[in-house]
């Protein structure tokens, strides 16, 4: 088993961050080399980027030494259908919001998919009540607070 | 005398009926959220944030200062009835209180800790008002290079020292910071980081960082693996209230715990649970019934419980002297105060001491409104722990992006609350501390200024950071601090976990 473990070597999760993070840092320094306005005392806008990018490279590199050895902790296994019911929701959300739905039917959506995500299996109960509790919310917001939050064809029936 | 005067007139402005009624809202709000477990004191004000969006800057705050104390309590409520604390500076109240609950004590552990917060945050805010002023004095003559030294230090030990481990600690920290780099440079106006998306022009809010990193991730975290730990509520048995025993047991922990806490939480030292832990080591040692340790002791709840109420008092003098925040909690409070326009540092005590005054004088009421509170409706508190698991965090999904909404609706800034919830959720499952990333964010930008103000005055000589006292001998600190943990691998540190 060690032996297996040793062959196989590095920590994947954290050769992926190393690799992230050298990206990141490359991301950081190469869009302060393109700036254009420097300062003409001091240090300019372009300074502390690469300050930043040096941290960067220098903690990746620091990830790869960490994957060889023992590697980041080991997680369990992640139930990835509710992740991806979750992350369904929040597109549906920002979907909706984008084109124009309104949040009413965008927080409908979010609380059912995230409802269904956590476990749950009604989907048309929960989808009714999140959007009484948005419904809620954007009367309490708009009456109440006068923050004014996305509207749609609905919201406008209320206003 | 002066302090007590400006202290008294603090009273003035937040005795007003309206102010009381923001700070009663602040106490119930802080609280019924606070409660809900996965949800700590930072996550609890993020949340809350944009509720306050509109009133005055001073009712707001004094909201705050009601949320902020109400989050704290509430999330000993979860440590003691869930064993689920929701930050780290609950985990020793979690360890006995939890233990007292499973035995049918779990009113008096509520009691002692309801109580015992009252005491320590009562003493700590009498040591905020009359050392604030004083550091104020001594703020007033820092330069620019002193507080670039002392952020150097706060970033650090926010991210370094406490940690479980200092390598993911400083990459939190540096995402954050490299995340603060996006937008308009504020000297030059040159544009960084934005590739051409008009809405990063403005930087990226801590509040939408904040949210994302601690609600969205950790509602994808606990849907990851929902099958694996139900969480099981103990329900409370027997007396609510606190025998005599319980009162002689408890009053001592109550002043040690207060006396760790809040010298520890004014240094920017980052964090409330090296003074729990160090609370709940000292009642362990100084206990009469040791071997009670473990099951169930009301010292271990008592202890902690003031030692976390009063270092969060504590965080808030360099938060409201020097503009320093060293805790996730303070970072957003920070961001409050810079929504309304507001700086916090010396300069607010002296332009604005209505409303520093106030906020202090609030947090007093807020201390006896909770327990007032609090006692009463633990009945009420413990009822929303039942809300079913599915509809909680629905629930605070939809809380959450309700908040990026309503400041900023558009969806790019919906996309990155999204984007950092995942990476908040990345983050949780290979323990990475995400606290250090939302601190990076807000004092990255900062640091920056200050540097760069130091180096004009100094026409560009790094020099003067090392030339001044103050900043050199904060600068060697925070070296040592960065330094000590590598180089004495195998040293106890505390283990700490996120909100």
């Amino acid at each position: 088993m060690t032996n297996e473990t040793r062959a196989q070597g590095a920590d994947k999760p954290a050769l992926i961050v190393g690799v992230l993070l050298l990206a990141v840092a490359f991301l950081v320094g190469y869009d302060a080399s393109q700036q254009t306005i420097t300062s003409t005392y001091g240090i300019g806008p372009t300074a502390m980027p690469y300050v930043v990018a040096c941290g960067l490279v220098v903690l990746g590199l620091a990830h790869f030494v960490t994957a060889f050895r023992g590697g980041l902790p080991k997680p369990d296994a992640a139930d990835s259908q509710a992740l991806l019911w979750i992350a369904g929701g929040l597109v549906c959300l920002i979907g909706c919001i984008g084109l124009g739905g309104g949040f009413v039917i965008a927080i409908a959506l979010l609380f059912a998919c995230t409802s269904r995500g956590m476990g749950r299996q009604a989907l048309a109960v929960d989808l009714a009540i999140g959007f009484v509790l948005g419904l809620a919310i954007y009367l309490t917001f708009a009456k109440l607070l006068t923050l004014i939050l996305p509207s749609g064809p609905l919201e406008r029936l209320f206003l | 005398m002066d302090t007590l005067l400006s202290l008294l007139h603090g009273f003035t402005v937040a005795l007003e009926p309206s102010k009381l009624l923001f700070c009663l809202i602040g106490v119930f709000l802080g609280t019924a959220v606070g409660v809900l477990p996965g949800i700590g004191p930072a996550l609890t004000v993020a949340l809350l944030l944009p509720v306050t969006f509109k009133l005055d800057p001073g009712g707001s705050l004094i909201m705050f200062a009601g949320i902020y104390y109400g989050g704290m309590y509430g999330g000993s409520t979860t440590a003691i009835l869930l064993n689920a604390p929701g930050e780290s500076a609950s985990l020793a109240t979690a360890l006995e209180g939890s233990k007292m609950a499973k035995a049918g004590r779990g009113g008096p552990a509520l009691a002692t800790s309801a109580i015992g917060s009252f005491v320590a945050g009562l003493i700590a805010t009498i040591g905020l008002a009359f050392l604030a002023p004083w550091l104020v004095e001594v703020a007033v003559k820092f330069g620019p290079w002193d507080y670039f030294a002392l952020m150097i230090v706060a970033f650090v030990t926010v991210s370094a020292t406490f940690g479980d481990s200092p390598l993911r600690g400083l990459t939190s920290l540096f995402l954050g910071i490299a995340l603060g780099l996006i937008g308009i440079d504020k000297l030059t106006g040159q544009a960084r980081l934005t590739f051409g998306v008009p809405e990063l022009l403005n930087g990226v809010e801590v509040t939408t960082l904040a949210v994302g990193l601690f609600a969205v991730g950790e509602a994808f975290y606990v849907a990851s693996k929902r099958f694996r730990d139900p969480e099981e509520i103990i329900p409370i048995k027997g007396s609510l209230w606190m025998t005599k025993e319980d009162w002689k047991r408890s009053w001592a922990p109550w002043l040690r715990g207060t006396a760790f806490g809040f010298p520890i939480g004014a240094l920017p030292a980052g964090g409330a649970e090296v003074p729990t832990f160090l609370s709940y080591s000292t009642e362990k040692k100084l206990c009469k019934y040791p071997d009670e340790f473990g099951k169930g002791a009301i010292e271990g709840v008592a202890g902690p419980e003031a030692a976390n109420n009063a270092s969060a008092a504590g965080t808030l003098v360099p938060l409201l002297t020097l503009g320093l925040p060293t805790s996730a909690t303070a970072a957003i409070m920070l961001a409050g105060f810079q929504q309304y326009g507001l700086n916090p540092g010396p300069l607010l005590f002296a332009e604005k001491p209505d409303l520093v005054w106030g906020l202090i004088a609030s947090l007093f009421i807020a201390n006896v409104m909770l327990v007032i509170l609090n006692l009463p409706l633990i009945g009420l508190w413990v009822r929303l722990l039942a809300i079913p698991q599915p509809w909680l965090y629905a629930g605070i999904l939809v809380f959450a992006t309700m908040g990026t909404l309503a400041v900023n609706g558009s969806p790019v800034e919906l996309t990155m609350l999204f984007a950092f919830g995942f990476i908040g959720y990345l983050m949780r499952r290979y323990d990475y501390p995400v606290a250090p990333m939302v601190v990076g964010l807000i004092l990255g930008p900062m640091a920056e200024a200050q540097l760069r103000r130091a180096l004009q005055i100094s026409l560009g000589d790094p020099m003067i950071l090392l030339q001044n006292p103050i900043s050199a001998t904060l600068l060697g600190i925070a070296f040592l601090a960065l330094v000590a943990p590598f180089v004495m691998k195998g040293l106890n540190r505390f283990k700490a976990s996120e909100d």
